[in-house]
C-alpha cells in the first residue's frame, strides 16, 4: 500500500463530521501552529516541502505566499479555488465531500500563514450540495473555537465564507475567480498586475487550490522536511488523481509520487486494468487540458525509460513526447474509442467555455469544433486536418489567459500523435461513421532509442 | 412585481454581511441563486431588475452576469431539468446513448421541455463526475452511474413527487 | 519641466526612444511613430482600462530589461505592457509577429460580415485597414456566419452587432463619460453580444461618443443624412459655443451641407476631445458652427492612401460588387472599385509590414 496523507483517514466512520476528525487527531495542526509558530515560520515549512500548487500548474506553493504583498493597513484574503471544472478531474470535491475538516483546518493555518482575516472558498455552482457540507463544518469549527474572533487565544481572527459560482469553467482561472466573486462576469484580468499585489477588491490575495490547502495540514503534522521525503525529486509528496474513462475502478485515489503510471493503470490498488480485456490506447494523465499520448508513449518516455506519476516524468520529452500531471484528471481510453470523436468532445468544452474577451480564442475555439465536427462525421478534407494544426498554432500563447491554450493542446497532441486516424476518417468517411480506428499500432512498442549522440 | 419572502430577504443580509461595506456586488450570484430558485427556476428581466434594486446595482450590470453563468436560465424551464454531461470522460462511458434514451423516452430534443412542463433536456459540459459516468444533475443533485433503467426510474420518481 | 525624471530607454524595431516610467510599449512606440507603431483594435487612450482584448497589438519582447534581460516566453500585448529599462521590443521585424498579427485579423475577420460595401464605416473602418495590411487573401472558414439583427437603440443610434469585434470600447465610453450604463456585454464566448437585453433606448447627453469610438460600423449615427459614403466627404475643423462640451468637431460637408458630426480625430482613430450629442446630433446647419478649415487625415486608413482623396465624380458598383461575392476576407479596393488609381500597387507601399500578401497577381 501507498503512504498516505489525505485520505488516510477517509474510510472512518463519521470522518466528516468535527467531533470524529477532532478525535482522529484533526486540528492538531492548527494547534500545533497557535502554540509553536509565527506565521513566517509556517511558510517556510510549506516552502521545505516543496509543495506544488494541486491546480494545475504546479508554482511552488511556498514561494506564491512569500510574494505576497504586505502594505500596512490594507487587508489581505485567500481565496481557495474549489471550481474544478476541468474535464477528468473530480478530486477536490471527493475532499469537501468526505473530509471537508481537513479543507477547514489547511484554510485556518494558510491563513494565519498569510495574515487573511477573511478566506472565501469559491465552489462551482453545480457543486450545489457541497456549500451546506462546508458551511456545517465551519459552523462546527467555530462552535469548537476555530474561527471567530481571537482563535485559541492567539489574537488571529479569521471568517471563512463559502461562495458558489454559477456554471463557467473559466472562473476557475484565479484572475476569473476573483472578477466573479466581486459579482462580474468571469472574464480574466489582464496581468499585470498579478493577485499577489492587486487581487480581490484590489488587495494582495492567494488564490490556492483545495487540494493545495489541504495539503498544508500534513506538513505540519509531519514537517516540511519529512514531506519532501515522500515523492520523488521535486515532486514531493502525495497527489490525489481522480481517474476515469475505460479502466474498472474508477475514483479518486492518493498516490505517493513514486509509482509508476503503468502500476496506476493496472494494479489492484488503484485504477485496476482495462474492463472486458480491452488493451490500453492513450491517456490524458491531468485533465483534458493537457496533451493526449498514445499507449506506448504513456508508458514509457522516448527515451525508453518507465514513465512515473511525477510532474517531471510525465512532462519528459515535453510536448512531443510527453504531456503533464496537470490537475491529475486520469483519462484513460481503451482501443475501441475514437481519439477523433474525444478531441472533438474537447473543443467543444472549450468553445462552450470561452469568455469570449479575445479574439483568438473567442473565435478560434469555434472554428476548430466546427472543423473537428465535420471530420468526424465524414465530411473533412485533408487540408482540414493542417487547418486545425494552424487554428491552434494562433491561439496557443496569443490569448489573455491560459483557456487558448489549453484549448489548443488537445488538438495539437491529437494530431501530432493520431494523424493516422484523422487521416482514416477523412479517406473512410462512410466507414467511420459506422466503426472507429481501433489500437492500430499506437500501442507498439516505441523503437529503441539511439544511442545518445556525442 | 417580483418580490423575496421575509425569509430569503434575511438569507440576502446575511449574504451581504460576508463581504466588504461597500461591495454588495459580490452578493450578486448567490442571490440570482437564490432568485431562480424562488421564481420558477429562471430569471425573468423583471426578476433581474428586482435583484439589481436589492443590491443597488443597474440593471444592465445584472443582466451581464446573468448571461454569463451557464446555470442562470432566461426562459422558462420544465420543473425537472435533466442535465446530462456529454463531455470527454462521460462520453466514454456511453452518455451519447444515455441522452438518445431520454430524448426518445420524452419525445423531445435537446434544449426542449416536454408538453406538460414536467421535464427539459440539456446537455452540459463536464461536471466533475467524470468518474462516476454517465451522469447528469437534477435539480441540487447528481445521478451517477446512469442507465437506461435507472433513467426510467428518475422520470417515475419525479412524476410521483408531482402526483401523477 | 524643472525637475530631472529618470526616463526608459526602449529599443523597438531598432529604433531607440526614451520614455518616461509606466509607458506602455505601443505608446513608446507612437513616440516614435510610423510603421513601428503596432495596430490597436480595442486600446483607447482616453479609456481606463481598455486594452489587451483585441490582440492586434502583439509584440515580441526580445529582452526584458537591462536588469533582466531574458525575452519574454510569449508574444505580450503592447498597449498593456509596460516597458522597462534597457527594454528591446520587436515588432514588424519579428516574423513570429506578424503571423501572430495575420491570424488574429483572419480570426477577428471570421465573423465579420464583410458587407463593406454597404457599411457606413467604410473608409473609415479600422478593421478594414487593419485587413488591407495584415490580413490574408481569403478566409479559410467554410462555415455560416454568425448573425445578430439590426437594432435601433434610441433614435439616434444603430447597433449592428453582426459587425462587432467585442472591443468594449462602448461599453467603456459609457461607463465613463455618463452616469448611468445601460448596455452591455452579454452572453458568453462567441455568443456575446453587446446588448441592452430588453430593449432600451440609450439616451444620455455623451453617449452619442460610442460611435466615435467603435472601430467598426456596429454603432452608427442614425442622423448621418443620406448615408454617403465618407470618402466624398470633406472633413472640415469646425467649433461651436457649447455650454456642455468644447464644441470642437469635425463636420463632415459636401458643399455648403453638413451630413454628420463627429469628434475630430488624430492619427491613430481616437478622438481629441469627446463632443456631446447636441452638438453631434442636432448641429446639422452650417451656420451652427464656425468653420476653422479642412481636416487633414493623415490617418494610415484606406481613405488617406490617395485612392479616395481628391476624386469627384465616384459611380456605385458596389451593388454589383455584393453580389456574387466570394468570400474574400477584405474587399480589394482594385477588384471592386473604380474610384480609385488601380495604378498603385498597394503591395508597392514600404516596409515589411505590406507583404506580399495583397498581391493577387502572384
Ligand atoms: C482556464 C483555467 C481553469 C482553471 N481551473 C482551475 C480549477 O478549476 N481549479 C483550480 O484549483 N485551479 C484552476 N486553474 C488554475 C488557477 O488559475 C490557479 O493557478 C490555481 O488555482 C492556483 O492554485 P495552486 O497554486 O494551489 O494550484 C485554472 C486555470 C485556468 C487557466
Ligand atoms: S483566452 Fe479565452 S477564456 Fe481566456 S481571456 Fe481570452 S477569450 Fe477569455
Ligand atoms: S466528463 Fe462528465 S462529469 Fe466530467
Ligand atoms: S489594442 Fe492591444 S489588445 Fe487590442
Amino acid at each position: 500500500m501507498g503512504r498516505k496523507l489525505l485520505l488516510d483517514k477517509a474510510h472512518i466512520e463519521g470522518i466528516r463530521y468535527y467531533k470524529t476528525y477532532r478525535e482522529n487527531g484533526g486540528y492538531a495542526a492548527a494547534e500545533k501552529v497557535f502554540k509553536t509558530m509565527k506565521p513566517d515560520e509556517v511558510t517556510e515549512e510549506v516552502k521545505k516541502s516543496g509543495l506544488r500548487g494541486r491546480g494545475g500548474a504546479g508554482f511552488p506553493t511556498g514561494l506564491k505566499w512569500s510574494f505576497l504583498a504586505k502594505p500596512e493597513g490594507v487587508p489581505r484574503y485567500l481565496v481557495c479555488n474549489a471550481d474544478e471544472s476541468e474535464p477528468g478531474t473530480f478530486k477536490d470535491r471527493y475532499l469537501m465531500e468526505f473530509l471537508p475538516h481537513l479543507l477547514i483546518e489547511g484554510l485556518l493555518i494558510s491563513s494565519y500563514a498569510l495574515g487573511a482575516n477573511t478566506t472565501y472558498i469559491y465552489i462551482r455552482g453545480e457543486y450545489a450540495w457541497i456549500p451546506d457540507i462546508l458551511e456545517e463544518a465551519i459552523r462546527d469549527a467555530k462552535a469548537a473555537g476555530w474561527l471567530g474572533k481571537n482563535i485559541q487565544g492567539s489574537g488571529f481572527d479569521l471568517e471563512i465564507y463559502v461562495q458558489r459560482g454559477a456554471g463557467a469553467y473559466i472562473c476557475g482561472e484565479e484572475t476569473a475567480l476573483l472578477e466573479s466573486l466581486e459579482g462580474k462576469r468571469g472574464t480574466p484580468r489582464i496581468k499585470p498586475p498579478f493577485p499577489a499585489v492587486k487581487g480581490l477588491y484590489q488587495c494582495p490575495t492567494v488564490v490556492n487550490n483545495v487540494e493545495t490547502l489541504a495539503t498544508v495540514v500534513p506538513i505540519i503534522n509531519i514537517g516540511g522536511e519529512e514531506y519532501a521525503k515522500y515523492g520523488t525529486g521535486k515532486s514531493t509528496g502525495t497527489k490525489l488523481i481522480s481517474a476515469c474513462g475505460n479502466i474498472n475502478k474508477p475514483g479518486v485515489y492518493e498516490i505517493e509520487m513514486n509509482i509508476s503510471v503503468e502500476e496506476f493503470i493496472y494494479s489492484e490498488e488503484y485504477c485496476g486494468g482495462i474492463p472486458n480485456g480491452k488493451r490500453l490506447k492513450a491517456c490524458i494523465p491531468g485533465g483534458s487540458s493537457v496533451p493526449i499520448v498514445p499507449a506506448n508513449l504513456l508508458l514509457t518516455t522516448a527515451k525508453g525509460e518507465k514513465r512515473m506519476m511525477t510532474y517531471e516524468s510525465l512532462s519528459d520529452g515535453g510536448f512531443q513526447t510527453g504531456t503533464m500531471m496537470g490537475s491529475g484528471g486520469f483519462i484513460v481510453l481503451d482501443e475501441d474509442q475514437c481519439v477523433v470523436r474525444h478531441t472533438l468532445t474537447l473543443a467543444r468544452f472549450y468553445h462552450h467555455e470561452s469568455c469570449g474577451q479575445c479574439s483568438p480564442c473567442r473565435e478560434g475555439t469555434g472554428w476548430m469544433e466546427k472543423v473537428l465536427k465535420n471530420i468526424e462525421n465524414g465530411k473533412g478534407k485533408m487540408s482540414d486536418i493542417d487547418l486545425l494544426w494552424d487554428i491552434q498554432r494562433r491561439i496557443e500563447g496569443n490569448t489573455i489567459c491560459p483557456l487558448g491554450d489549453a484549448a489548443a493542446w488537445p488538438v495539437a497532441a491529437a494530431i501530432r500523435h493520431f494523424r493516422d486516424e484523422f487521416e482514416w476518417h477523412v479517406n473512410n468517411p462512410s466507414e467511420a461513421l459506422t466503426r472507429n480506428f481501433g489500437l492500430a499500432h499506437y500501442a507498439d512498442p516505441l523503437p529503441v532509442p539511439a544511442p545518445a549522440a556525442v | 412585481m417580483a418580490q423575496f419572502s421575509e425569509e430569503k430577504l434575511q438569507k440576502v443580509n446575511e449574504i451581504i454581511a460576508r463581504y466588504p461595506q461597500g461591495k454588495q456586488k459580490s452578493a450578486l450570484i448567490p442571490v440570482l441563486h437564490l432568485a431562480q430558485e424562488q421564481f420558477d427556476g429562471w430569471l425573468s428581466a423583471e426578476t433581474m431588475d428586482y435583484v439589481a434594486s436589492l443590491l443597488q446595482l443597474t440593471s444592465i450590470e445584472v443582466y451581464e452576469v446573468a448571461t454569463f453563468y451557464s446555470m442562470f436560465n432566461l426562459k422558462p424551464v420544465g420543473k425537472y431539468i435533466f442535465e446530462v454531461c456529454h463531455t470527454g470522460p462521460c462520453m466514454l462511458n456511453g452518455s451519447d446513448n444515455i441522452v438518445d434514451y431520454i430524448k426518445n423516452k420524452l419525445g423531445i430534443s435537446v434544449g426542449e421541455t416536454t408538453p406538460d412542463g414536467m421535464f427539459t433536456l440539456k446537455t452540459v459540459e463536464c461536471l466533475g463526475a467524470c468518474g462516476y459516468a454517465p451522469m447528469m444533475q437534477l435539480g441540487k443533485f447528481y445521478r451517477e452511474h446512469l442507465t437506461p433503467a435507472k433513467v426510467d426510474a428518475i422520470i417515475d420518481e419525479c412524476r410521483k413527487a408531482q402526483g401523477n | 519641466m524643472s525637475e530631472e525624471k529618470k526616463l526608459f530607454k526602449v529599443k523597438i524595431d531598432n529604433i531607440t526612444v526614451e520614455v518616461e516610467p509606466g509607458t506602455t510599449i505601443l505608446n513608446a512606440a507612437r513616440q516614435i511613430g510610423g510603421e513601428v507603431v503596432p495596430p490597436a483594435m480595442c486600446y483607447y487612450s482616453k479609456l481606463q482600462g481598455s486594452g489587451g482584448k483585441c490582440r492586434t497589438c502583439l509584440v515580441k519582447v526580445s529582452k526584458g530589461s537591462d536588469a533582466d534581460p531574458r525575452p519574454m516566453p510569449k508574444l505580450v500585448a503592447s498597449c498593456r505592457t509596460t516597458v522597462m529599462d534597457g527594454m528591446e521590443v520587436a515588432n514588424i521585424t519579428s516574423p513570429e509577429v506578424l503571423d501572430a498579427r495575420k491570424g488574429v485579423v483572419e480570426f477577428l475577420l471570421l465573423n465579420h460580415p464583410l458587407d463593406c460595401p454597404i457599411c457606413d464605416q467604410a473608409g473609415e473602418c479600422d478593421l478594414q485597414n487593419l485587413s488591407y495590411e495584415h490580413g490574408a487573401d481569403a478566409t479559410r472558414y467554410e462555415f455560416k456566419r454568425r448573425t445578430f439583427d439590426k437594432i435601433d437603440i434610441g433614435d439616434k443610434i444603430q447597433l449592428h452587432m453582426t459587425r462587432c469585434i467585442l472591443c468594449y470600447r462602448c461599453v467603456f465610453t459609457a461607463d465613463q463619460l455618463t452616469n448611468k450604463r445601460e448596455h452591455g456585454i452579454l452572453g458568453r464566448g462567441d455568443v456575446s453580444e453587446i446588448s441592452t437585453y430588453i430593449h432600451k433606448n440609450l439616451d444620455n447627453d455623451f453617449i452619442g461618443n460610442v460611435i466615435d469610438v467603435c472601430p467598426v460600423g456596429a454603432l452608427t449615427d442614425k442622423t448621418f443624412r443620406f448615408k454617403n459614403r465618407v470618402w466624398f466627404l470633406k472633413p472640415v475643423d469646425a467649433h461651436c459655443k457649447c455650454d456642455k462640451c468644447s464644441g470642437k468637431v469635425a463636420l463632415w460637408m459636401r458643399g455648403n451641407e453638413v451630413f454628420r458630426v463627429t469628434a475630430r480625430k488624430d492619427k491613430y482613430g481616437e478622438v481629441e476631445e469627446f463632443i456631446c450629442d447636441t452638438c453631434r446630433f442636432d448641429r446639422k446647419d452650417v451656420k451652427d458652427w464656425v468653420i476653422e478649415g479642412p481636416r487633414n487625415i493623415d490617418r494610415h486608413s484606406v481613405i488617406s492612401q490617395g485612392h479616395y482623396v481628391g476624386v469627384q465624380q465616384p459611380k456605385e458598383t458596389f451593388k454589383a460588387v455584393m453580389d456574387g461575392r466570394d468570400p474574400k476576407l477584405l474587399m480589394d479596393i482594385h477588384a471592386v472599385s473604380e474610384v480609385n488609381r488601380p495604378d498603385v500597387d498597394l503591395s508597392k507601399i514600404e516596409g515589411p509590414a505590406h507583404s506580399n500578401d495583397f498581391d493577387k497577381k502572384q
